[in-house]
């Protein structure tokens, strides 16, 4: 069973949906929660299995799909993925343990069951086709539960969303079909295989070529300034469930192909489009951080926060050195964790008032307490306190890129700092102050059910502040393998330069040991 | 005096006609039962038809096996040509058929369903289009289509309602100016190269050197403009939605598929060479043919307010997309072809049968039209299976992994990336992207709207068990797609690489 666990993690959840169909909607609450908690386990499973020490892939699988063309079912974890699978999981079980939906509940489950699989698969998944299907197959979802639980706008903003994204992953179908060409052409063999294309060594204005093509991709889903324009939209119109797992899993797809696709194949061109990236990132975290300030409704300003954040991602991607990217891994769960809890703390809200304007609210710390705490905990986590879990990601990307450019980590460190404002000055008009409305008087506190959801959240958010290492040393064996790769590979004198040789510097410190 | 002409029968090789003769045979058969005994009911034509169609699948599949064996056969004077992409059309048009015949056991009784005449004129034209593809002479494609089209045009008459009658006039004014330019650039052909057969034409003019090029121009032209107008090429379409919204859902489901293989494959045969021997002006035109049939005909269904006028231009769009096989014109490029026409039939056959089955007579007041997007509002309260079965054939249609139509899509983006067309690949990719937008249009009406109640006692009001089961196979044949798609590009690879092309 250890050998295919992965396949079973992906498959499991869509089997499940369609068992799904038979159960009765007043109990298929409890069956979502039964599926995403045996989900769940079997995750952490994976964990116990896997061995921290191995920077390649480990589980892996392979069946031949579509042999004549070079596609194959082929699956494997790394450190990288691993606690991205994880998430994926944890976040699926927290959203169904705390839906408060009750239209059309079994199809909402059903749904999140299936959204489940295309999760899983697309982190899980080696192959660039098997890769694609998970990707693309993740947007109907998403289409459904935005378009069928949103907000009054909910039609408009899911089309937004689904065509956006179809429309950049076809113009990466295309960079796969080259790659592909490409692979042929050198080999005499069709092959989508990502761990044979690791192999290949393109010259720099291909890559540069599908650099773009990929990056177009990559970059609507994440999504990075110009393209976010989609999730605003997604966001302001989703349904709670639907905000949660956007936030927390499906944007983590377009950082998480940055580093298995785009650095590994194409090192030259990455050093070129470092600072390009990295002059968007920037923007994407001040502009974001404006514009949240500006917002009226909170769920706006936890949307908004989170596209910054995703800059801090990206640039912490862009450093090309091995805390970068470790770092801007560990963001990615830590932004997950985060921002994922504070949509659900806004649903919680929500679901009380039916509105989301931060001038309905105001003193609700002294009607709702442990929701004022809990919410809190989580502002101060997203603003990047030190012993909370995004402090730890923020810091290592912005070390990462410190080595890079002093100047861009200044103005991205700073820019950060500047975004506190805006998250504390919501949270001082929705909690302090006096209750000015007479609504707010009544207002329950948060209840077992939503509690259940959130307090699990309180405590990963606080534990890997404090004490990151667990998750740490796996990514960074699986990342220092990465940027070696890209070191071998980088043909210009500039990326060798930037790229740095791990192998070489190992050999350096254990010969001044050896001294 | 003349000396006898003395033929052995055996040089005939009149076994060649052997499927077409089947077909044929079939029709005259349901005509002289008729004869005999009259008002038969339509589940007895549909079957003998099936059992007819069946026995012509398998003599195709038998000239499959001698194909492997000893290559291309030839036969009646070499008029009959036997060649890989002949046998691949040919299957792709019965198989097509025999899925298509069993619509006719509708639970409502239709006119045109009671008269045997339907099904001969069927069998009739099923001969036609077999003909068509197996023969490089231009007087037989000719006869082919001809036959073909004269069945076609009669069998949507048949629907028996005054849009039909226009849709069937239309199309045949349409067909009888096509059918003249078909005429009038062979006789050019054999005006400048003195034969009719294809083969022979590319070696005369290889011989000369296109010294004729001005004259093999207008020829082209003709031709283009001819089979232009039966693929429903952008600008000899816009028969197509009028047609189609005018003929039963079936037939236009059928339109939309088996014509169009027998035009792709005569297409192959005569641009192809051409193509390859760089005649420049043909490539242009063709780029931009294809370019335009699928970005116009996008757009054009972006504001269709009907299922199946949009549905009608969406396989405008698809044909422009395949055409681009023709343009490319290496191996990989036909093979995918044909690879997407066989998973095409499958989900378009799904499409146009779920369109079938909510067919209503009488149009209720303020209805536009058979199929107005409203009437499928909120499905997925009313009938959730019936609403996911056409978001699959929907999905499937706008190329979403991993249904049958997202791996013709990228074996034909691949074909266009590995022949040097980066444009045409971006293009293709992009024009995906719009028709995502429509077919999307469809699904949100069904999954995110509300009901409407006039219309819902019209959902599968025509279905019965055979029109469920077509549907059942269409929908397993797109979503395990992906299972068939390996076997299918070896046969298909290893049937168009063995006839050259």
């Amino acid at each position: 069973m250890q050998e295919h666990i992965l396949s079973i993690l992906i498959f499991f959840p869509a089997l499940a949906a369609m068992f799904g169909f038979v159960v009765h909607k007043d109990s298929v609450r409890a069956y979502g929660i039964t599926v995403a908690a045996i989900e769940f386990f079997l995750s952490l499973w994976l964990w116990n299995l896997y061995d921290p020490m191995t920077s390649g892939m480990q589980f892996m699988e392979m069946a031949p799909l579509v042999s004549a063309f070079g596609i194959s079912y082929l699956v494997g974890v790394d450190g990288i993925s691993l606690f991205i699978i994880i998430l994926s999981t944890f976040f699926t079980l927290i959203g169904i343990a705390s839906l408060t939906e009750k239209r059309r509940v079994k199809d909402l489950i059903i749904t999140l069951l299936f959204l489940e699989m295309t999760m899983v698969g697309v982190f899980a998944a080696l192959d660039a086709i098997v890769f694609y299907v998970f990707w693309e197959l993740s947007l109907i979802p998403m289409l459904y539960i935005i378009g069928a639980w949103g907000g009054p706008l909910r039609i408009y903003a899911s089309i937004k969303f689904f065509l956006y994204t179809f429309t950049g992953s076809l113009v990466m179908l295309v960079g796969m079909l080259f790659m592909a060409y490409f692979y042929y052409q050198a080999t005499g063999q069709w092959s989508f295989s990502l761990l044979e294309w690791y192999r290949l060594i393109l010259p720099v204005n291909i890559q540069m070529w599908l650099f773009g093509a990929f990056f177009l991709g990559f970059a609507i889903k994440v999504p990075m300034f110009p393209f976010h324009t989609w999730l605003p939209y997604a966001h302001g119109q989703a349904p709670t469930i639907g905000s949660v797992i956007l936030a927390a899993i499906l944007l983590k797809m377009g950082t998480y192909a940055f580093i298995r696709f785009s650095l590994p194949l194409f090192p030259d061109a990455s050093v070129i489009f470092m600072f390009p990236i990295a002059i968007l990132a920037i923007i994407m975290i001040v502009y974001a951080a404006m514009v949240a300030y500006a917002q009226e409704d909170i769920k706006q300003v936890v949307a908004y926060s989170s596209i910054s954040h995703m800059g801090v991602i990206i640039l912490g991607i862009f450093a090309l050195n091995v805390e970068g990217i470790t770092g801007s891994i560990f963001l990615m769960i830590a932004h997950g964790v985060v921002s994922g809890a504070l949509f659900l703390l806004v649903g919680v809200i929500y679901d009380r008032r039916h509105t989301k304007l931060m001038s309905e609210f105001g003193g609700l710390a002294s009607v709702m307490p442990r929701y004022a705490t809990i919410f809190g905990i989580m502002m101060m986590a997203s603003v990047g306190l030190p012993l909370t879990i995004n402090f730890v990601g923020e810091f290592l990307s912005l070390l990462g890129f410190y080595k890079q450019s002093h100047s861009y980590t200044l103005v991205a460190g700073t820019a950060i700092i500047v975004g506190a404002i805006y998250m504390l000055s919501a949270y001082k008009k929705a909690f302090f102050g006096n209750v000015t409305k007479e609504e707010n008087k009544n207002l329950k506190d948060v209840n077992r059910t939503e509690l259940l959801g959130l307090v699990p959240l309180v405590i990963v958010a606080i534990w890997l502040g404090v004490y990151p290492k667990p998750l740490l040393e796996p990514i960074n064996n699986s990342v220092e393998a990465i940027v070696q790769l890209m070191h071998d590979k980088a043909q210009t004198e500039e990326a060798k330069q930037r790229i740095p040789d791990l192998a070489h510097s190992a050999g350096l410190n254990s010969m001044q040991e050896a001294h | 005096m003349l000396a006898p002409i003395s033929i052995s029968l055996a040089s005939l090789n009149i076994m060649t006609m052997a499927p077409m003769l089947i077909a044929i045979v079939g029709a005259l058969a349901i005509l002289c039962i008729d004869l005999v005994k009259e008002g038969l009911h339509k589940s007895f034509y549909v079957m003998v038809s099936l059992l007819f169609l069946l026995l012509d699948l398998g003599a195709i599949v038998d000239f499959g096996n001698i194909f492997l064996k000893s290559g291309t056969v030839l036969g009646m004077f070499d008029m009959m040509l036997i060649d890989g992409l002949a046998i691949l059309s040919q299957i792709i048009i019965v198989a097509g058929s025999m899925l298509f015949i069993p619509l006719a056991l509708t639970s409502k009784r239709f006119h045109e369903y009671n008269y045997p005449e339907y099904f001969a004129l069927f069998l009739f034209m099923i001969a036609g289009f077999q003909f068509m593809v197996a023969s490089d002479n231009l007087i037989l494609i000719f006869v082919g289509l001809e036959t073909a089209s004269l069945a076609l045009y009669t069998l949507i008459a048949l629907h028996n309602r005054s849009k039909s009658f226009e849709a069937a006039v239309k199309y045949f004014t349409m067909g009888a100016l096509a059918a003249g330019f078909f005429a009038f650039g062979s006789m050019i052909f054999y005006a400048i190269t003195g034969s009719v057969e294809i083969n022979q034409i590319a070696l005369a003019l290889a011989k000369d050197e296109y010294f004729n090029i001005g004259f093999v121009l207008v020829a082209v032209v003709f031709l283009l403009g001819a089979i232009g107008f039966k693929l429903s090429m952008v600008p000899f379409h816009t028969w197509t939605p009028d047609v189609y919204e005018g003929s039963s859902a079936a037939l236009a489901g059928y339109m939309s598929i088996v014509p169009k293989i027998a035009g792709f494959v005569v297409a192959m045969r005569l641009f192809e060479f051409l193509v390859h021997s760089g005649v420049v002006w043909l490539q242009v035109v063709l780029y931009v043919a294809v370019v335009v049939t699928m970005t116009a005909s996008n757009i054009w269904a972006l504001v269709q307010n009907d299922v199946k006028r949009m549905l009608a231009y969406s396989s405008i769009s698809h044909a422009g997309f395949v055409m681009a096989a023709i343009l490319i014109g290496t191996t990989q490029a036909n093979t995918a072809l044909f690879l997407y026409w066989a998973l095409f039939s499958f989900t378009n056959l799904g499409a146009f049968s779920m369109l079938w089955v909510s067919r209503q007579k009488n149009l209720i007041p303020g209805q536009s039209s058979d199929h107005p997007y409203e009437k499928f509002a909120g499905l997925v309260r009313t009938m959730p299976m019936a609403a996911i079965m056409i978001a699959l054939f929907m999905l499937s249609l706008a190329g979403v992994p991993p249904f049958g139509l997202f791996w013709g899509k990228i074996y034909m983006i691949g074909a266009a990336v590995s022949a040097g067309y980066t444009m045409l690949a971006l293009i293709m990719a992009l024009n995906s992207a719009i028709a995502a937008y429509y077919y999307l249009k469809l699904i949100v009406f069904m999954f995110m709207k509300e009901p409407i109640a006039e219309y819902q006692k019209y959902y599968l009001m025509n279905a019965s068990l055979s029109l469920k089961t077509i549907i059942g196979i269409a929908a397993i044949g797109t979503i395990f797609a992906v299972f068939a798609v390996n076997p299918l590009l070896k046969v298909i690879t290893l049937f168009v690489y063995n006839s050259g092309y």
